[in-house]
């Protein structure tokens, strides 16, 4: 698919980019038109996700061969012979998608778009906030697309920048010390997968089309191939000793993005500080790519480490849900207890990957997709409830169910999803993960499904201190939930309730891709 | 005819979805009341003629399954492919429990519209109401453990809505903690305590796939009766999905919501609490009856559990004065029962008490849902007394569900429960002990019932001159004159041999639960002497039990004083229920939040990790101020420092 002789996911990726410098042009006193330029650029950005959902072919398999990728645009970006050192280098411009990072695309553009509506109301300089917000879009959608590693560490690190300064500029009373603990925290992390990324680089070598002669590469796909990797090279062979710092380098990169405990304390301060909008897309976007990259990069390049700290992972994973559960339970932040509900829910992810068969791995990406709808809701409820009463102290609250009642009717879809109710979607990915993940650990795993009770726990005595009980007098006049709040969560209720009762159309067409991953993931365990 | 099976299911979610979308706008409660109660009817129409139909067929013929759409699929290519469809499955025993839930649940739905007049909630009420039997609807017609379990949390969402219902006002009477209690504690503390439950269903499941590679129910039966005997995953199945209705089904030990799930409108705890969504965790167990014959040590278990559970909640009940409380007691205690026929082989026992409780308890509660709207939302029945002149139809019917419960012939209960004591007695799974345990939960039945009639409708008035108790509207005394009728004719569909009956309903289901009692070597019992001598005695004991419970209360009201100021701490232990939540509170429950705030959070979150991570900025910091220290930018310093480098380079040069 092409437009204007440039495929679609070129467009995906840097239309944000072109509606950010429109922005720049725009006079600052004209913020109307600020905000659509925002919105035409997230709205043209979702009319190609839904084009991409109707074309995408259910059947290919991606994740190692470009055969099964689709929309690939590849071409050569940067190739310089002879640097002292280095040799050629050689980086593509290569993009493509398959079964597994098309949910993603879908669910970023999605986000953007209803990020880009909850943040009609930023009180200062919203020129810097547009373009910023625009700017974190294009590195979010590109590291969905990229297939070469270069190419991903770039996205990856465009989007750290805008990320930082959204939160830091616009952010609550304590923003510059969750801005600056953010970025140390991602800045660690981007460090030592930089530091993996060259020691791949430096042991995959491919025939250059042309002549023939062998070349090192960026290519991801390249990467997963063990006949790629050049004999004598630092992370040539299996199971070696470099292999496996070089796989814990990453996952450590990935798990702080997660985030994985112990890296997670980022993670409440960053939300509780950062406005709606950016709660929004962090949770609903930002996290994914932790364990995006972990699926895309770490299992397939590292398959036998994969099995072997399959274990591992498990652990954490259950470290997470129950963890991540039971600090939300101690909170009197709304925001906070919601922060602390994300590390329990991606817990799950974690654990679905970790079964390495294919109901975990759905069930993982599924809950990926879910998580970040559901708790894109979670956040703009929250958003709601500050933007009016100007407080997110649990406590404060109380009897908003009658004098909210359409708020607290869209609460309820949002908070029952989150505790896994079946008939809506978060229900069938826990489940899936659950699933896997019970055949390959099983004492893990019923650990973690102990979860639901303190899922249950949390979210239903936070609904009771905020929405049941008396009304209280101070927050009686606070007006119901307006038109604009509406068309941001009411489109994510609708997903959510619709992928409960028909999960197929978005299964459908991950399927193929997973069930592919898993063969090659299984394929590797040699240890 | 089979294929409107579906519209059972979708006329009360049609209700659903119209009354919460639109409730709101329409103002004519009649109209809401019909829409609402409608909907179950036609349900219940449709349910009765396919229900005659079925009769007139071949028994085999019986069962059909109607599949609508697949629901979940994630194909692997594999065996360990998964497939779920949205597909209902009629048989013997899933039409019996759709007739109840439909039939029950449209006479109470019928109350409701008298009950809730006047309510602004009123459409809401309606509409969780659908969405309840549509979710139980799911719960008993589904034909997979993943539908059923859709359903089962389904009906425990609405629990949780209509439990809360009226979430502004305060829960006092008898709740724990009095005074301090809301309604919407009670709708949590039920949700909660259930999703412990279904934390044991959703392993089940998990277990169920992995050892049988579905979670269909046709499928998964088909290849159970290919399990060689002590399989310990079997065991483990049985337990879990016991767990789960325990959870559900308010047994020991997770029986504590239900009491508190009183909190909600009478209607609710008449139909939910009690009719129908309360003996879900029954009917999975029947379903199951095939997984339960491949693991009898689950079975003791059950019926352990359910025997204990029968007589606990019997003996709590003889001292509440909540009169839904006493009810809800008595659902906890009957429920038991219905375990014990379970735990003890007895299934089409278990599920014939389920019918006729379905009866008399929600006869029950209704009749004191009438009591409370007459005396402005009373519910303590020492503040009661007298009643059966003002309310003569609420009296009547209730004395009628209070003899069906007793177990007096030939009203419902007796026919039911005698079978269950019978066969506790008599089957290979039973034994005297759980007999005689049970034989002592029936006097105690009976003596708590007549308590709270005698009371309740019966001596001297005892509640202020400013009240003036009238008799319920005709939309809530009909309803209680048909389930009064069924209450006393319920129990002819079961009539044992030894009563020359032909206990059709023990026929009707013997299709569903003939591999089971195959698996587990039954044999039919001929008539024997000691059927008829146990049938005595316990009529006899029920007897005593109304007796007593007369004297006590009605002749010499002085007696329950005294026995009260002799027992202090038996009288306080049974009033406060065994301090079973009061337990649960200090065990689990303070524990957990103190843990996480104290130790989780506020320790290892913010002290020891943040501590380490601003320590090593903080350490860089350090360091940096001590590197920068060189760079003072004197220009002089630097000179100096410069000129000495070289002399020492010069010194270094001319040494060597």
């Amino acid at each position: 698919m092409e437009f204007v002789g440039i495929g679609v996911l070129s467009w995906i990726t840097f239309l944000p980019i072109i509606g950010m410098i429109l922005i720049l042009f725009i006079p600052k006193e004209n913020q109307k038109a600020m905000k659509w330029t925002a919105v035409a650029a997230t709205f043209l950005q979702l009319v190609l996700a839904v084009m991409i959902y109707f074309h995408f072919n259910k059947g290919s398999l991606g994740i190692n061969t470009q055969e099964g990728m689709q929309f690939v645009e590849k071409m050569s970006w940067i190739d310089i012979r002879g640097v002292p050192w280095f040799g050629r280098i050689h980086v593509d411009y290569f993009l493509g998608i398959d079964g597994l990072s098309v949910p993603m695309v879908i669910l970023t553009a999605l986000i953007s778009f209803i990020a880009v509506f909850a943040s009609w109301k930023i009180p200062k300089a919203l020129k810097g906030y547009m373009a910023m917000l625009l700017l974190l879009d294009t590195g979010m959608m590109g590291v969905f697309v990229s297939l070469d590693f270069f190419l991903f560490y770039v996205f990856w690190e465009v989007m750290l920048l805008p990320m930082y300064f959204l939160i830091g500029i616009w952010g609550g009373p304590r923003r510059e010390y969750a801005a600056i603990k953010f970025f140390l925290y991602t800045l660690l992390g981007s460090v030592l997968i930089l530091l993996a990324m060259i020691a791949l680089y430096f042991s995959v070598t491919v025939p250059d089309g042309a002549t023939g002669e062998r070349m090192y590469t960026f290519n991801m796909l390249a990467m997963m191939n063990p006949a790629n990797f050049q004999p004598g090279t630092l992370l040539a062979g299996v199971g070696t000793y470099w292999r496996h710092l070089a796989y814990i380098a990453l996952f450590i990169g990935f798990a702080i993005k997660v985030p994985i405990f112990p890296f997670h304390t980022w993670l409440p301060d960053a939300h509780v500080e950062a406005p709606t909008a950016i709660s929004v897309i962090l949770a609903g976007v930002l996290l994914k790519m932790g364990t995006y990259g972990l699926l895309r990069i770490s299992y397939p390049m590292f398959p036998e480490l994969a099995n072997y700290y399959s274990w591992a992972l498990a652990l954490v994973a259950v470290i997470n849900i129950i963890y991540g559960a039971l600090c939300a339970m101690a909170q009197q932040d709304f925001k906070k207890l919601i922060a602390y509900s994300s590390i329990s829910h991606m817990g799950i992810v974690l654990l679905g990957m970790a079964a390495l068969n294919t109901q975990g791995m759905i069930g993982a990406v599924f809950q990926m997709f879910n998580h970040g709808t559901i708790t894109a809701m979670l956040f703009l409820i929250v958003g709601v409830i500050y933007d009016r009463a100007h407080t997110r102290d649990i406590d404060a609250f109380g009897g908003l169910a009658i004098t909210m009642p359409k708020y607290t009717g869209i609460m309820t879809v949002a908070f029952f999803a989150a505790l896994g109710l079946p008939g809506l979607s978060g229900f069938l990915s826990e489940a899936f993960s659950f699933l896997g993940a019970f055949q390959t650990h099983r004492v893990l795993t019923i650990v973690a499904t102990l979860g639901i009770v303190l899922t249950a726990a949390y979210m239903l005595w936070t609904l009771q201190r905020v929405f049941l009980g008396q009304p209280n007098e101070k927050w009686a006049s606070l007006p119901d939930i307006n038109g604009r709040e509406l068309f941001t969560l009411v489109p994510l209720a609708v997903i959510v309730l619709v992928l409960g009762i028909c999960p197929s159309l978005l299964l459908d067409l991950m399927t193929s891709s997973l069930n592919h991953l898993v063969e090659v993931v299984r394929a590797g365990a040699v240890l | 005819m089979f294929s409107y099976t579906p519209l059972i299911v979708l006329f009360p979610l049609l209700g659903f979805l119209v009354l919460g979308l639109f409730g709101s706008r329409i103002k004519n409660e009649k109209l809401l009341g019909i829409l609402g109660s409608g909907t179950v009817g036609l349900s219940f129409l449709v349910a009765v003629t396919l229900f005659v139909q079925m009769l007139g067929m071949h028994p085999e013929e019986r069962k059909h399954v109607v599949d609508l759409f697949t629901w979940i699929s994630a194909f692997t290519g594999t065996s360990s492919s998964l497939s779920v469809s949205v597909a209902y499955q009629v048989d013997q025993l899933s039409i019996l429990m759709t007739l109840i839930v439909t039939g029950v649940g449209f006479l109470i739905h019928v109350y409701s519209i008298g009950y809730m007049h006047g309510d602004p909630g009123f459409w809401r009420f309606f509409a969780y109401l659908n969405l309840f039997i549509f979710a139980m609807l799911n719960l008993v017609l589904a034909d997979n453990f993943v539908l059923m379990f859709l359903g089962w949390e389904g009906v425990g969402l609405c629990s949780y809505l209509l439990i809360g219902f009226w979430h502004d006002r305060k829960f006092e009477v008898g709740g724990y903690k009095p005074g301090t209690s809301t309604t919407s504690d009670a709708a949590k503390k039920a949700f909660i305590v259930n999703r412990i439950g279904d934390f044991g269903f959703l392993l089940a499941m998990f277990l169920i796939f992995v050892n049988f590679g579905s979670l269909n129910f046709d499928a998964v039966f088909g290849r159970a009766s290919v399990v060689s005997e002590g399989n310990s995953a079997m065991v483990w199945i049985g337990l879990l999905l016991f767990l789960g209705a325990t959870g559900k089904s308010a047994q020991i030990p997770l029986f504590v919501w239900l009491p508190d799930a009183m909190a909600g409108p009478t209607p609710v705890s008449a139909l939910i609490h009690a009719a129908t969504m309360v003996t879900a965790g029954v009917y999975m167990v029947a379903r199951c009856s095939v997984l339960y014959a491949l693991a009898p040590t689950a079975l003791h278990v059950m019926a352990i559990v359910g025997a204990l559970t029968a007589i606990m909640a019997a003996t709590i009940a003889l001292v509440q004065n909540d009169i839904k409380k006493v009810l809800a007691y008595s659902t906890v205690s009957q429920l038991g029962y219905m375990f014990l026929a379970m735990g003890v082989a007895a299934f089409s026992a278990g599920i014939f008490h389920v019918l006729t409780h379905a009866f008399f308890k929600a006869l029950l509660f209704l009749g004191s849902g009438a009591v409370i709207h007459a005396m402005h939302d009373e519910q303590d029945i020492q503040k009661m007394g007298g009643l059966k002149h003002q309310l003569p139809t609420t009296y009547k019917t209730f004395l009628i569900g209070a003899i069906a419960i007793a177990g007096i012939p030939p009203f419902a209960g007796f026919f039911s429960k005698d079978e269950i004591l019978w066969r506790a007695f008599s089957s290979e799974y039973g034994s005297i002990g759980l007999w005689a345990i049970g034989v002592i939960g029936a006097a105690l039945t009976a003596f708590y019932m007549f308590r709270l009639v005698s009371l309740t409708f019966e001596g001297e008035k005892r509640y202020g001159q400013d009240l003036h108790p009238h008799e319920a509207p005709k939309t809530m005394t009909i309803p209680l004159i048909i389930l009064a009728v069924l209450s006393i004719v319920g129990g002819f569909v079961g009539i044992p041999a030894s009563l020359f009956g032909g206990n059709s309903i023990e026929q009707w289901l013997e299709p569903i639960f003939a591999p089971a009692y195959e698996k587990l070597r039954m044999e039919p019992h001929p008539v024997e002497i000691t059927e008829y001598l146990l049938m005595l005695l316990s009529v006899c004991v029920a007897g005593a039990g109304i007796y007593c419970a007369r004297v006590v209360y009605l002749r010499r009201s002085k007696l329950a004083d005294s026995w009260k100021a002799k027992y202090p701490g038996t009288y306080r232990f049974l009033f406060n229920k065994y301090y079973v939540d009061e337990m649960y509170d200090t065990v689990i429950v303070a524990p957990t939040v103190k843990v996480s705030e104290g130790f989780l959070w506020k320790g290892i979150d913010v002290k020891v990790i943040d501590g380490i991570v601003n320590g090593s900025a903080k350490l860089v910091g350090m360091l940096a101020d001590v590197i920068r220290r060189v760079q003072t930018g004197i220009a002089q310093q630097y000179a100096t420092i410069f000129v000495g480098g070289i002399l020492l380079l010069l010194i270094w040069l001319i040494v060597q």
